[in-house]
């Protein structure tokens, strides 16, 4: 095999332009005669607007048009791509979200008018010169408080603010209450998993071009799926067939999924272009990212988890409320539903679960999915209630875990997914050794020594990626199929290029990707690039979330380079004056088995592009091919974590002092990068479980709106971590037999660092059940100040 | 941010007729401006940048004071007076980020006097002398509340005076998004008594916490501050702590700066 190929920590090669400023991302793109947008957003939460007279500020400098509601009279409202049925099997709630505020506002930031001018300056002081007035209406903030009769509405037609009251599996329902009403003890929890602003290092840009000449449009825009924008803008937005319409994702800086949706304002620049007949360009500004970007999480449940005296799992019940802001973002419906309820279960063999999900709406940004999607929110729970029942029933935390691990494969669970493959007991075997278990009780003491509280916190997780078996997702709502498409390029000398429909937003496809293929076909993975990104290029994809680039995309590709090598073999065969089955391809040549007759690698593909000594009756010129790879199950990457923390009991300030990781990812094809991913996923589990939180006042006011009080974590806030993945139970249905890293650390970090804060707590004395998310230092020292009291 | 006019003067003179104009408004390091005039929070017509003032910059050690000029940045101040005033220099090391403190003034940080700045802590802590274009302004006289002082309008400080003390330490808690100050104190051990300077926590700014001053003057440890604790009523309240927290950390970095001053 040559250098590069799978198992090789090859640099990322796209890094060069990344780290010297030569990345072209979607703001550097300009386009000739450009305008720019600037919206007008509400300052209130809800409200009717009253009085909207744009006739001043037309009359600006440098205005071009200011668009209201009223010039979308004819588009659609932004689609939800998910259906979900209730208990009773009625459809959810699904309000019209509009491109433009249509009578009423209903969060802040939420877009009233669109000033397109010279320049973006010239539309922003447009913008202030728009007379608006909006009568004030209560804001519904609170999620219980949306629910009770009386409340103000958000959706004033749907009369209620419940979007959809989700059992799952709803035929568990009376098992489950039977089972905990019996149960010799029930441990319950109740927690808040905290709102998150997703900030990725790139704000979203949007740019839309019109040529008049051959009616097409095109719409440059940060996104993780440039085709699932074609299809839900094209189809339900804007009315423009596809094959008129091309989407273009260059260089991401980052998503965490909030760059899978379909947003208004890329509807609006896509539109306006054609309006206005010039091309128009919005840039967000970081204070617009905080009250347009979909946020994330944002769950209230209450867990009850009933067991046998020993730990024996019995039974599970979760009951959640999930916040859907005041619109369905596009996979909003699906997180808390399909992407929490299956993951339920864990890595445990409990055999009763139910889980409930009321959706609420409220005068909030949307919610939808941000690294995890669901799962976390289901960690969390999980093994938030498993170390409380520990403490409670006397039970060392990884004792009680290992009592209840499935350890048998597959395993059917509760909750309709089938894990296929794991060893789980394995990885926290790992753990131990990395995290120095053994050394814990030395270094606790030390840093008693010192007046600090050291605790050590555990968490197992279990994750769905490489979504999504689509027949499976179709029945329970999904208005997508969810395979991945390749199509892979041979050139006449032998270099490839790769179309993928997975899109690169910091993932470093361009280096895992040419990995896979140098290695199938024993060639150099310099000789490999990789296009993604845009619909004109690309076959029909499903772009990248759920950590399923590799598991989905990645299998697409090898499909595709899987009829590459037959039609090789082939043209080889004939080159050769021999059998097809007696064809061997290893380091680049095809051979004669048993002889020592051989081609190499670009003198097949030469022929393929030059048929001059070419079996043309049999198989046609060039060598290219197009294959769609659509999963037969969900992946299943587990771990197990451990995070060490030392609390400042004086002032609640907790440090993080070490951190481990042993995960399960399947076969690995490029050690360096799933580190990065894990290590980046930490950071961001750190920062939701220590430091972040999106904070709303009673008015629906956002009180985080900037960095000065919305904290994300910083480089010298999280410890040099311990990572393994040595733990390999190859996944049992795709190629590769990978199963995804992407979100892993996001996942199965909350629980652990607030298991090791308690755990501090607890072992020195103060008695503390639970502190929800963020434990910033006021919080961790309130809930020492209660315990003393 | 609007558009204005910037003005780019190359003395205090030149400075203090620009400000004199109507409309205009001092611009130092730009660190707490600039960021007000990108979210388009405040609309000066005219900036007279100090920026390019030679005179308004660089630190003097002489006897038993350090003298600032009012123009020096963060990271200058932490480099110069790191020998002289080591506590000082600490705190100035410990603001912001690398930008912050290679933009960021001393006279900048007065002169916005943000309730959660750290160089006002030291500046009453140490009795500094603020001096302007015009005269001479004792620390306690300077500090008049959240955002104000006793500069008027178009005064510029030129330089701060800070008598060095026989031992002194700034012992703060970050706010963990801003990294300001979430509460934080300077204590200040002089010849003639202790000074205690309390930031961050309190409504009105920095004040003293005269409690504590008498009775480590009395007795320059930290179980002799370890009974007292100061009053929540005027404390922050807000997302990061409530006023009983803010009051009782007062408490905490007073005893663990005195320890830490020896």
């Amino acid at each position: 095999m040559p250098d590069g190929g799978i198992g090789a920590s090859t640099k990322r090669r796209e890094d060069v332009r990344f780290l010297t400023g030569k990345g072209r991302y979607t703001d550097d793109y300009n386009r000739p005669d450009q305008t720019y947008v600037w919206f007008l957003r509400s300052d209130v939460a809800h409200g009717r607007i009253t009085k909207l007279d744009t006739s001043a500020a037309e009359a600006m400098p440098g205005v071009v048009k200011i668009f209201t509601s009223a010039d979308f009279t004819t588009a659609g409202g932004i689609p939800a791509g998910w259906q979900i049925h209730d208990r009773q099997g009625e459809p959810m709630k699904e309000p019209k979200h509009p491109i433009l505020a249509e009578g009423k506002v209903r969060h802040v930031g939420d877009p009233i008018a669109a000033v397109v001018a010279e320049t973006r300056a010239q539309a922003r002081d447009a913008a202030e010169a728009i007379e608006v007035d909006i009568e004030e209406l209560p804001a519904v903030v609170d999620m219980r408080a949306a629910l009770e009769a009386g409340s103000a509405l958000v959706h004033d037609d749907m009369g209620t603010n419940l979007c959809f009251d989700w059992g799952f599996v709803e035929d568990n329902r009376d098992a489950v209450d039977a089972a905990i009403k019996a149960a010799p003890h029930v441990t319950t929890l109740e927690l808040v998993n905290n709102r998150l602003i997703p900030n990725a290092m790139e704000p979203r840009v949007a740019l839309g071009d019109y040529d008049q000449a051959d009616d097409q449009h095109t719409l440059y825009t940060t996104s993780q799926n440039p085709h699932v924008i074609r299809l839900l803008m094209g189809a339900f937005v804007l009315s423009i067939p596809e094959q008129k319409l091309r989407v273009v994702a260059p260089d991401v800086g980052g998503g965490f999924g909030s760059k899978i949706f379909h947003y208004a304002e890329e509807a609006f620049v896509t539109a306006a272009a054609k309006v206005v007949g010039r091309p128009v360009k919005w840039t967000s500004t970081r204070s617009e990212a905080f009250m347009s970007d979909a946020h994330g999480r944002d769950h209230v449940t209450k867990i009850e988890l009933a067991t046998e005296k020993d730990g024996t799992f019995l039974a599970l019940r979760s009951t959640t409320l999930a916040n859907m802001g005041a619109y369905l973002s596009t996979f909003a419906p699906s997180i808390p539903t399909y992407l929490h309820g299956t993951l339920m279960a864990g890595n445990y063999k409990t055999p009763q679960i139910y889980v409930n999900v009321r959706a609420v709406f409220t005068n909030t940004v949307p919610v939808d999915a941000y690294r995890g999607a669901g799962r976390p929110e289901a960690t969390f729970q999980i093994e938030r209630v498993i170390d409380k029942a520990a403490r409670e029933l006397g039970i060392d935390p990884i004792e009680i875990r290992r009592r209840n691990y499935v350890t048998e494969f597959p395993y059917q669970t509760p909750v309709a997914v089938n894990y296929d493959i794991g060893d789980y007991n394995a990885l926290m075997d790992k753990l131990i050794e990395i995290a120095d278990v053994a050394g814990f009780p030395a270094r606790r003491e030390e840093s008693a020594a010192r007046g600090r509280l050291r605790g050590l916190g555990i968490s197992s997780y279990i994750e769905a990626c490489g979504i999504a078996p689509s027949n499976l997702v179709g029945q329970l709502g999904a208005r997508a199929g969810l395979y991945e498409a390749a199509t892979v390029r041979v050139n006449p000398t032998g270099g490839i290029t790769v179309f993928t429909g997975s899109h690169s937003h910091g993932q470093g496809h361009e280096t895992t990707f040419p990995q896979v293929v140098a290695s199938m076909l024993g060639i150099d993975a310099g000789s490999i690039e990789i296009s993604h990104g845009d619909t004109a290029k690309v076959p029909f994809g499903m772009g990248t979330y759920g950590s399923r680039s590799l598991a989905v995309g990645g299998s697409a590709i090898v499909k595709a380079v899987d009829k590459i090598i037959a039609k090789a073999k082939k043209i080889a065969a004939h080159l050769m004056e021999a059998a097809e089955t007696d064809i061997e391809l290893k380091d680049g040549r095809f051979s004669v088995a048993g002889t020592d007759k051989s081609v190499a690698w670009a003198d097949v593909t030469l022929a393929a592009y030059v048929p001059h000594n070419y079996p043309l009756d049999q198989i046609e010129p060039g060598l290219e091919e197009t294959a769609f790879y659509d999963p037969s199950n969900f992946t299943y990457p587990a771990g197990a974590y451990a995070c060490e923390v030392e609390v400042d009991p004086e002032t609640g300030v907790v440090t993080v002092l070490g951190f481990a990781a042993a995960d399960d990812f399947g076969n690995v094809v490029n050690p360096m990068i799933v580190e990065g991913q894990v290590h980046g996923g930490i950071a961001q589990g750190i920062g939701q479980a220590m430091l972040e939180a999106a904070g709303y006042d009673e008015n629906g006011q956002i009180t985080t709106g900037s960095y000065m009080d919305y904290a994300m974590p910083r480089s010298n806030d999280v410890p040099n971590y311990k990572v393994d993945h040595s733990c390999v139970t190859p996944c049992t249905h795709n190629p590769l037999g990978v199963k995804g890293c992407g979100e892993a650390g996001a996942i199965g970090s909350p629980p652990a660092f607030v298991n090791a804060v308690l755990d501090a707590l607890n072992s020195g004395g103060i008695k503390v059940d639970h502190i929800n998310m963020p434990l910033t230092p006021s919080r961790v020292w309130a809930a020492i100040q209660a315990a003393r009291a | 941010m609007y558009a204005f006019e910037l003005v780019r003067p190359a003395t205090v003179a030149e400075a203090v007729a620009a400000l004199a104009e109507d409309g205009a408004q001092a611009l130092g390091g730009g660190q707490t401006l600039i960021p007000t005039l990108k979210a388009r929070l405040a609309m000066p017509e005219k900036l007279v940048s100090l920026g390019g003032i030679a005179e308004l910059r660089g630190v003097t050690v002489e006897g038993d004071e350090v003298r600032i000029g009012g123009g020096t940045p963060h990271a200058t101040v932490a480099h110069e007076v790191a020998k002289a005033y080591p506590a000082l220099a600490s705190l100035a090391e410990r603001i912001g980020d690398p930008h912050v403190r290679n933009r960021g003034t001393i006279g900048g940080s007065l002169a916005n006097n943000d309730p959660s700045a750290c160089y006002p802590a030291a500046a009453l802590a140490s009795g500094a002398t603020i001096v302007t274009n015009k005269r001479e302004i004792a620390a306690d006289d300077y500090f008049q509340g959240m955002f104000a002082t006793a500069l008027d309008e178009g005064e510029i400080i030129t330089e701060v005076i800070f008598p060095i003390p026989q031992a002194a330490h700034y012992e703060k808690i970050r706010q963990p998004a801003s990294r300001f100050p979430l509460v934080a104190v300077f204590v200040a051990k002089f010849a003639d008594g202790v000074r205690v300077a309390v930031t961050g926590a309190a409504e009105n700014g920095v004040f003293r916490w005269t409690e504590a001053e008498e009775a480590l003057s009395a007795d320059f440890s930290p179980s002799a501050v370890e009974g007292l604790s100061a009053d929540s009523d005027g404390m922050i309240g807000d997302m990061h702590g409530t006023p009983e927290y803010r009051a009782h950390l007062i408490g905490v970095m007073t005893r663990r700066a005195v320890a830490a001053a020896g």
